[in-house]
């Protein structure tokens, strides 16, 4: 398969062990998965940005804590059973994600748009869970510093849980439609790779929130 | 604002370590400076003239060059040792910040507000305690230890022949221990951006003889003079039925305002308006009239009262010693 | 229709693919493929890397110019004592301004935008790997630009200084709208910078040409590399700041109101954990600058070139670590600040490497004395009197004596000017040919560079006195009896004459871009490979992408194979690499010219501008993003039907 090296450039020398003057490479893929591709260096961009911001709103919840006499401020800690039910389903949807980039690897179009699907149910539930994560979060972000940074927090990462189900959604969609291009398994794929992000940043910020004032 | 205002005369044994650790920091650095460009220099006029079509040499991508491979590290070896010669220093002097003896220090917290200082005199005995602005006497020789703290935003207080500057931060509490050895009046000022008039609030400190601090002390402990005339009096009667009791304290009167600076002994303070004027009759009455003119964006509104009023009040005013 | 993607179909007669020796007519058609559309739709359409790069250097100059011009008022307020020029309202307004321009709106975009231009020439491919991203980046930062100078015209523009620091600029503090048009700013130009950022890394390790491994990649490809991977760790610490700053201040939060549990000084960290890093990753490209200059210029390559990458990572790395040295004021623990003065001296050690490895170039070199070469000569005086000032500042005790005083303004215009703005000016004047086919004015340019040399000096060195002698920063006026007025009019004499010198480059520009002498393909007799395409570079960049031997490609013998062949076209196709050693890996289709970047950032400042408002304006002003970037992003049928002819399954 030509997706080997069409040359090996340190081991070419001037007499040219390949023939000719220059370099072909009309028979190279047009696509590729994973780490080779330009698409994975974007995104992989985006969630070094993203969790740089998460390990920085982490680290200002305990700058503020080593400031505050009591923690949580005079107010109970966030109920526990949303939040756990939430990081369950989360961590439950990895399983269908990456099925589904599996199928994608593969080409498989029915399966990549049924996998597709079940996480987009998935993350349809853990929205709607967030709703009540929220309500028992137990402080207003307006009462003290605690509560601003535990809803920015949460804040920040419903954010995340949004735009990746917006973005699964529109592509979900043009999985429906047609002529597709092999690559759009790519955007699978990295959609794919990114919603394994949102689920393991909730993982510190879920022990931050909810674990940490407990401790 | 007369006052000395310079980092490199010290008056005191912090800016004297300071100072000290200054010139060795400089020394250093300027060996550094003429070492480096003297052999810039020395490659410029060495290396061969040549233009864009001279035929690169790029011996050096096939062969090592051991020669300004030596020099080169040599160079950053001798640069580390001048780097771990400063570090050291400064550790050392940073020490000896520390170690001033606070035995008999004198206590004063200092807290900022925009754009004033509001001094309090610590005292074992709490009636002995007095309160002044924009203005400091300490006595030659004795250490003093500064509590600082903001009312408002962050400020940093500095004097820059006695000690480094440290901020006062809302919500924290910080200290600043410095000893005046030379008497003198030096110049301090805010050093941390607090707002439209950060420019002039500036305050003095009074390093005097301690028997002559001794006096001040006392006389700030007093509550205000009386007045001793119906001028006087009247001006009185309109600062405490006015607005100005609203922010201003006199001791010994109703005025208790915390706002502004406490105006007990004004006429015995050099300065107006944290450094912005001389203290005179003149100045007060303008300032009184028309603070924006000089500081404009300051918190003291405008008092434009009938003639006679004003000349009251800046009598009464300049009688309080 | 499932078909469709599997479609083998990839016979091309043989003149649809690039690198054929002699094919004019694919020439003529590859140069098509990959030209702007015409008239202003095309201009709004734009993706190609050196639209982009080139419109946004002259937006970052045009900052510069307007931030230098507030600058000199601020230098004519302060001439004399007591002056009435400016109030004081202007005068805050006016130097947060030049410093929040300088620093968001000048020293880091133009790093960037000359990264746009020159990177995919350097490594030798056809354009940046996200273009419509960088597109999309650049609007973010022209429409910020514009949004705060509006304020500004307008009367509210923020003024509580570059760093913004609450409780000042907070709610309490600052009625009105005017910090809230900074916080936008900086998200502004951290959405631009980030985006940026990821194009870069991703360009620079997936589309070198092949052959060039990361050992033979260019230095200033190297320091933009190691600038991205700074700026991607770094901004979102302002970026959350600037967050917590308007959330304080539009919906009551208390991230920094020390009287419900927060901190001001945990802004302090936030704002200088990113605030540090900054000034590294104005500095870094700068030394790329250095790098690719001196060699050409000193008729040899740059001595000892793995130390001085390693330079840039140490730089890079230490410079994380040297945030709490803006808080030795503050009450910061003994302990902490002696770790904060070690690394801020152990920081020095890169950078002395890299100007010893310099020195030793230009003594072992040959010199060939132009404009440029001038320029970066200078770096030497003033970056490392710069240096040296920060040295002094490293060290707490005396930190404590000039923090916050002109003593710190003079050190960070040394390092700043001297160490990026010196270098970017000799960058300008070696790159103009390449851009424009043309070379600069050497006449011109030598009056250039000795009035700002000077000029320079003249307005920042007695900066250094005034600050020991009391002088402290961000005053308005000060008062006669400081004695602090001759040293201040001797500063504006000279901040007059960098006016001048910046004009005189203006002057030059505009001459030069019409009547300099034509360039030629390499004027310098530079060994890297922009310098092996025509001047200006064809719309394509290369008509076939090199492949490279060597770490000074144009310097030493053509080894075959020259270049590569087999790219469509009719297409936009590039070819990607592997990271570490640049092995031939896939096509990759870049992305085609399309109004939806510019589009979507209308529709993004829409959402910002009205976020200082009222905070519903996240929730409907993201519907109108969302749309645009759908759009931006959805196939287009006639687009796919082409790219399926020339697919190819991995």
């Amino acid at each position: 398969m030509s997706d080997k090296p069409v040359f090996p450039p340190d081991r070419l020398d001037t007499q040219g062990a390949v023939a000719g003057e220059t370099l072909d490479v009309a028979q190279l893929p047009s696509y590729v998965f994973g780490a080779r591709g330009i698409m994975w260096w974007g995104t992989m961009g985006v969630v070094a940005i993203e969790g740089t911001v998460f390990a920085m709103a982490i680290a200002t919840y305990f700058y503020l804590r080593t400031n505050g006499d009591t923690w949580p401020m005079g107010v109970p800690a966030p109920d526990l059973r949303w939040g756990v039910l939430n990081t369950l389903i989360m961590l439950a949807s990895l399983l269908p994600n990456h099925w589904t980039l599996h199928r994608a690897k593969a080409h498989d179009l029915g399966r990549v748009r049924g996998g597709m699907l079940v996480c987009l149910v998935m993350g349809a539930a853990f929205i709607l869970v967030r709703v009540f994560e929220f309500r028992t979060l137990n402080v207003s972000w307006d009462s003290n510093a605690y509560g601003s940074i535990v809803w920015m927090l949460l804040g920040l990462h419903t954010v995340h849980l949004l735009t990746d189900f917006g973005d699964t959604l529109v592509l979900y969609v043009l999985m429906l439609t047609g002529p597709l291009e092999g690559r759009r398994f790519v955007d699978v794929a990295e959609n794919a790779e990114y919603w394994d992000f949102v689920v393991l940043a909730w993982l510190p910020v879920f022990a931050t929130i909810y674990i940490a004032p407990r401790f | 604002m007369k006052g000395l205002i310079h980092a490199l005369e010290p008056a005191g044994p912090q800016a004297a370590h300071i100072a000290s650790l200054w010139w060795f920091a400089l020394a250093l650095c300027a060996l550094v400076f003429v070492a480096v460009l003297g052999a810039l220099f020395v490659a410029l006029r060495r290396a061969p003239r040549a233009t864009g079509g001279t035929p690169p040499d790029v011996t050096s991508l096939h062969a090592p060059e051991p020669g300004a491979r030596r020099s080169v590290i040599g160079a950053v070896a001798l640069s580390s040792v001048g780097l771990i010669a400063l570090l050291v220093a400064s550790v050392a002097t940073d020490r000896a910040l520390a170690q001033l003896s606070l035995v008999d220090a004198i206590g004063i917290e200092v807290v900022g507000h925009q754009w004033w200082w509001d001094v309090h005199y610590d005292d074992a005995d709490p009636s002995r305690t007095f309160s002044t602005a924009n203005e400091l006497h300490i006595p030659v020789g004795r250490p003093v230890l500064l509590t600082l703290k903001s009312d408002d935003v962050i400020h940093s207080f500095w004097v820059p022949n006695l000690h480094g500057k440290k901020d006062l931060i809302p919500g924290r509490t910080t200290t600043l221990q410095l000893q005046a050895d030379k008497p003198g009046a030096y110049r301090g000022q805010c050093a941390e951006f607090c707002g439209a008039q950060h420019a002039f609030m500036a305050f003095l400190v009074i390093a005097e003889a301690p028997d002559a601090y001794q006096k001040w002390a006392e006389a700030q402990r007093k509550p205000a003079r009386e007045p001793i005339d119906p001028e006087q009096a009247r001006g009185r009667d309109l600062f405490l039925s006015g607005s100005c009791m609203l922010c201003h304290a006199i001791q010994g009167t109703p005025a208790n305002g915390r706002k502004a600076p406490d105006l007990t002994h004004l006429a015995s303070r050099t300065t107006l308006a944290a450094g912005r004027l001389a203290n005179d009759a003149g100045n007060l009455r303008d300032w009184i009239e028309d603070p924006q003119r000089f500081k404009p964006g300051v918190n003291m509104p405008a008092h434009h009262v009938p003639e006679d009023q004003i000349k009251a009040l800046v009598t009464y005013l300049r009688s309080l010693e | 229709m499932s078909a469709t993607w599997d479609s083998t179909v990839n016979h091309q007669p043989l003149d649809r693919r690039d690198g054929a020796t002699g094919a004019t007519a694919a020439t003529d058609e590859l140069e098509r493929t990959w030209s702007e559309r015409p008239g202003l739709a095309g201009w709004i359409c734009a993706v190609g890397h050196k639209s982009i790069g080139k419109r946004f250097i002259v937006t970052a100059f045009c900052f510069f110019v307007v931030a230098g011009l507030l600058a000199v008022a601020m230098r004519l307020q302060l001439a004399r004592p007591d002056s009435k020029l400016i109030g004081p309202d202007l005068y805050n307004q006016i130097f947060t301004l030049h410093g929040t321009t300088m620093m968001f709106l000048f020293a880091v975009p133009v790093m960037q935008a000359m990264a746009v231009y020159l990177v995919p020439l350097m490594i030798g491919t056809r354009n940046s790997a996200l273009p419509r991203m960088t597109a999309y980046g650049y609007w973010m930062y022209l429409f910020g630009g514009l949004m705060i100078f509006t304020a500004f015209a307008i009367d509210m523009s923020p003024d509580n200084g570059w760093f913004s620091y609450p409780p000042l600029a907070g709610p309490e503090y600052s009625s009105g709208k005017r910090s809230d048009f900074w916080a936008q700013l900086i998200t502004f130009t951290e959405v631009s910078g980030l985006i940026v950022s990821v194009d870069l890394i991703t360009t620079i390790f997936k589309l070198r040409a092949p052959g060039m491994t990361l050992a033979r990649m260019p230095l200033f490809v190297w320091a933009m590399l190691v600038t991205a991977f700074m700026i991607i760790f770094a901004m979102p610490a302002v970026m959350l700041a600037s967050t917590m700053l308007i959330m304080d201040r539009l919906v009551g939060t208390h991230f920094f109101n020390a009287a419900a549990g927060g901190d001001p000084l945990l802004w302090q960290h936030l704002f200088w954990f990113f605030g540090h890093p900054e000034v590294y990753f104005i500095f870094i490209p700068g030394l790329g600058f250095m790098s690719m200059i001196i060699a050409t210029f000193a008729r040899r390559p740059v001595f000892g070139r793995a130390a001085m990458v390693l330079s840039l990572i140490a730089t890079a790395f230490f410079s994380f670590g040297l945030w709490v040295h803006h808080m030795f004021a503050t009450n910061i623990p003994e302990v902490g600040k002696a770790f904060f003065t070690a690394m801020s001296m152990m920081i020095a050690i890169p950078t002395a490497v890299q100007i010893f490895c310099w020195i030793a170039t230009l003594w072992k070199g040959r010199l060939h004395l132009r404009t440029p070469l001038y320029f970066i000569l200078a770096f030497f005086f003033i970056l490392l009197l710069g240096g040296l000032t920060g040295l002094i500042l490293g060290a707490v005790p005396l930190d404590l004596q000039v923090h916050d005083t002109y003593f710190v303004v003079a050190h960070l215009h040394y390092v700043l000017i001297g160490g990026a703005v010196f270098p970017l000016f000799g960058a300008w004047y070696y790159w103009f040919p390449k851009i424009t086919g043309r070379m600069m004015g050497e006449r011109l340019g030598r009056w250039n560079f000795w009035l700002f040399f000077i000029g320079f000096n003249v307005a920042f060195y007695p900066m250094h006195h005034l600050g020991l002698a009391g002088m402290p920063r961000r005053v308005y006026t000060y008062g006669a009896e400081t004695g602090w007025g001759p040293l201040n009019l001797l500063s504006t004499v000279g901040g007059a004459m960098i006016a001048v010198s910046v004009l005189l480059f203006i002057v030059n520009v505009v001459k030069s871009r019409r009547h300099g002498e034509p360039a030629g393909d390499n004027p310098w007799g530079a060994a890297s490979l922009e310098w092996a395409t025509a001047s200006p570079p064809p719309a394509c960049n290369f008509r076939a992408i090199p492949v490279v031997w060597s770490e000074e490609p144009l310097w030493e013998p053509l080894r075959r194979p020259t270049h590569v062949s087999g790219l469509a076209v009719d297409s936009r196709e590039v070819v990607s690499t592997t990271v570490l050693d640049a092995q031939p890996d896939h096509r990759y289709h870049s992305p085609s010219p399309t109004p939806w970047p510019f589009i979507a950032a209308i529709a993004t400042t829409v959402m910002f501008i009205a976020s200082i408002f009222t905070p519903w304006a996240v929730v409907w002003g993201s519907i109108p993003i969302m749309i645009a970037m759908i759009a931006w992003f959805w196939p287009r049928a006639g687009e796919t039907r082409k790219q399926l002819v020339l697919e190819k399954r991995p």
